[in-house]
């Protein structure tokens, strides 16, 4: 039985990933400690040996689904876990390797390996709420220490995470940087993409790539007017859409429209 | 024959997924295999038919604690394939991005991940418990590094900045002056930190490596130099198909990297600090020689003092590029996409990291081949495995599985980069 007034437990739990937004915790490197007395990190193999078994109140997961065994692997974490918060654009979207989900993973495989027929993997990469209920999604790739602090913070005080769902656009104004797109005539995502990242592609004078994923309410095909007027191919325009988060529905509809 | 097998089933403060399976016989470690769980993502193929401009950010998401690393190895592939050489203050910025991405990488791995074997802990959030200043010190440091990164690149992990022929965005003066006391602390506390790390225990396990790493004439090497070993080799990176081989092996779960001439070798930072320990700057040398260290380093265990030194030598180095740094009139070179082949090797946190594209002439990439450290390391790591995981054998499991932890912790192996981005089918032994 465990003490009435236990600290939360944490787990952390990496699917197909670079690891990039698990680090994201350990980069909070004035707040980890302080974080490790208000909450038990109970599972996360990649800082920790000890692992707790059983349940957990909050479970972060990275990476997307790719193979039979980490859908199973999936399955059982939701089980295990009270509330389930996913990290980063391969969990929300199937990040760069759902790529494969508009090719032949067959000719995939055998463009890298020697022996593709040893390999265990399915033709696509997912996210994670195409197979469990997600309690929250946190976007970027990767995301935001900032707001994965807020995430856990919410969680801690039992109220919704304040990450706004507004465009990459808004977050231009908000720092008062010149429109990238309007003013020097350079592709940018940001219309269609979510905030948070706090325009740093703007801010160093170039367009957004669009790693957040789609915003709530994205105008795909405007964009692309405004784009295909800067003179942007259809190739180009196919690239753009399809990149770290070419399998959420919004990016991938549209690209659909330019492909060869 | 008696024959038995221990596993190791999660291995744990590593990047990515892995785990050890030893195969004993008669009492004696007959083999060690250290097997991979990542899955597939197949880089390789999926670069095909993106711009060649589009590489340093693709293949960025193949690590996310050494994206600056495959981001330096695209450029300068990239590079080599238009024609182009970058120099002057860009090439120096890259050099500083480097540099932050040695701070954090080895920082991290250095208190979070290796000091809490020495110590006896189960994370490095455990050891801050009885260690609490020399964990802050550690993460106050991959800060420092961090901060780099993310003034250059506008964020820590994933950058937005690097671009082929430069910058999207270059740093005014007076940003990156303004880094120069963090700095200054991080060079302090990562002296103290090779003393510190000096005072561990360290089990007498030294082996004649072969040693693979980048030697430039003047520069301990980050971006360029010739690909050196320790017995003889001295090839360009164009070379270096031709002297190693990466094969699929039957009982490994991914590629390993043998040289042609000598088989299994190591490269990171063991290697790049034995074939280059007088490049080090003179106050990383000092440390190094008076924390009997040697000018070779041939214990693994040791690894965590050289981390150590290179660390001390990146703040160094940091705080001389800055000191000089001069804004240039443009954040990157003009590029004319061309037809051609593009090779490069740069220094990644953990060692030698390989690329080589083919574009069209409308700079289209028709061809990638990704060769990354912790491949390159398998097979000296599962030598380690062999031949020091024996004295364990007759010890608890809970004793066992943590020395071959220990061996494989020694090398900060990155599983997301070393498996090519595949889960492999096991056949039995």
């Amino acid at each position: 039985m465990r003490e009435r007034n236990a600290r939360p437990r944490l787990a952390v739990w990496k699917f197909a990933s670079c690891d990039g937004c698990q680090l994201s915790l350990l980069d909070c490197e004035q707040e980890l400690l302080a974080l490790g007395e208000v909450i038990e990190v109970a599972y996360f193999p990649e800082a920790l040996t000890r692992a707790v078994r059983g349940h957990y109140d909050l479970s972060l997961v990275e990476g997307s689904i790719s193979t039979p065994r980490d859908a199973e692997r999936l399955h059982a974490v939701r089980r295990r876990s009270a509330r389930l918060v996913t990290l980063g654009a391969c969990a929300a979207s199937g990040g760069i390797q759902a790529l494969r989900n508009f090719a032949d993973a067959r000719e995939f495989m055998a463009a890298v390996y020697a022996h593709p027929a040893y390999l265990h993997t399915l033709a696509t990469s997912t996210a994670i709420a195409d197979h469990v209920p997600v309690d929250f999604e946190l976007r970027g790739c990767p995301v935001n220490k900032r707001q994965l602090l807020e995430v856990i913070a919410a969680f801690l005080a039992g109220r919704r995470p304040a990450i706004p769902a507004h465009s990459v656009c808004i977050e231009c104004k908000s720092r008062g940087l010149p429109c990238v797109l309007v003013a020097h005539g350079r592709a940018c995502l940001g219309p269609v993409t979510q905030a948070g990242c706090g325009a740093i592609c703007p801010a160093c004078h170039r367009g957004c790539y669009g790693c957040y994923g789609p915003q709530e309410t994205p105008n795909t095909a405007s964009l692309t007017r405004a784009l295909t007027a800067l003179g942007l191919e259809r190739r180009q325009l196919l690239r753009l859409y399809r990149s770290f988060n070419a399998n959420a529905e919004a990016f991938r509809s549209e690209s659909e429209r330019h492909a060869e | 024959m008696p024959s038995r097998t221990i596993r190791v089933d999660q291995l744990t403060r590593l990047e990515g997924e892995g785990a050890v399976k030893l195969v004993v016989r008669d009492g004696r470690v007959h083999s060690a295999e250290l097997r991979i769980f990542e899955p597939p993502r197949f880089f390789e193929a999926l670069l095909r038919g993106r711009s060649y401009s589009e590489a340093p950010d693709i293949t960025a998401r193949i690590c996310g604690i050494c994206p600056v690393a495959y981001q330096m190895s695209a450029v300068h592939a990239m590079e080599n394939a238009l024609g182009i050489e970058v120099s002057g203050p860009l090439r120096d910025l890259r050099r500083l991005l480097y540099c932050g991405e040695w701070i954090e990488s080895h920082a991290l791995h250095i208190t979070m991940l290796h000091a809490p074997d020495f110590l006896g802990y189960d994370s490095g959030i455990d050891m801050a418990r009885d260690h609490a200043d020399a964990v802050r010190r550690g993460l106050t440091l991959k800060q420092a590094g961090n901060e780099i990164i993310a003034l250059l690149g506008g964020r820590e992990i994933h950058p937005v900045t690097v671009c082929v022929g430069g910058f999207y965005r270059v740093p005014r003066k007076r940003e990156l002056t303004a880094l120069v006391g963090r700095l200054q602390w991080a060079r302090a506390a990562a002296l103290e930190t090779v003393h510190w790390a000096a005072g561990f225990e360290f089990p007498a396990c030294d082996r004649d490596y072969t040693f693979v790493a980048l030697r430039h004439p003047a520069e301990y090497p980050f971006n360029e130099g010739r690909i050196v070993s320790s017995d003889g080799l001295d090839i360009c990176a164009a070379e270096f198909e031709a002297h190693i081989d990466e094969t699929q092996v039957k009982r490994s779960t991914a590629l390993h990297a043998q040289l042609r001439a000598a088989g299994p070798y190591l490269t990171g930072p063991m290697a790049r600090y034995s074939l280059n320990f007088e490049r080090l700057s003179p106050i990383a040398q000092e440390a190094a020689l008076s924390a009997g260290l040697g000018r070779r380093c041939t214990n693994p265990f040791r690894s965590i003092v050289v981390r150590a030194v290179e660390v001390l030598h990146a703040c160094d180095e940091a705080l001389r590029i800055i000191a000089r740094y001069e804004e240039p009139d443009e954040p990157a070179c003009a590029i004319e996409p061309r037809a051609g082949m593009g090779i490069a090797a740069t220094e990644a946190p953990r060692g030698l990291l390989y690329h080589r594209y083919r574009l069209d002439a409308g700079g289209t990439i028709l061809e990638a081949r990704i060769v990354p450290p912790t491949a390159q390391n398998q097979a000296a790591i599962e030598e380690d495995l062999r031949r020091f995981s024996g004295e364990f054998l007759t010890q608890p499991p809970q004793r066992l599985r943590q020395r071959c932890e220990q061996l494989v912790r020694n090398h900060d192996p990155c599983i997301s980069c070393a498996t090519h981005f595949l889960r492999l089918q096991l056949t039995g032994p």
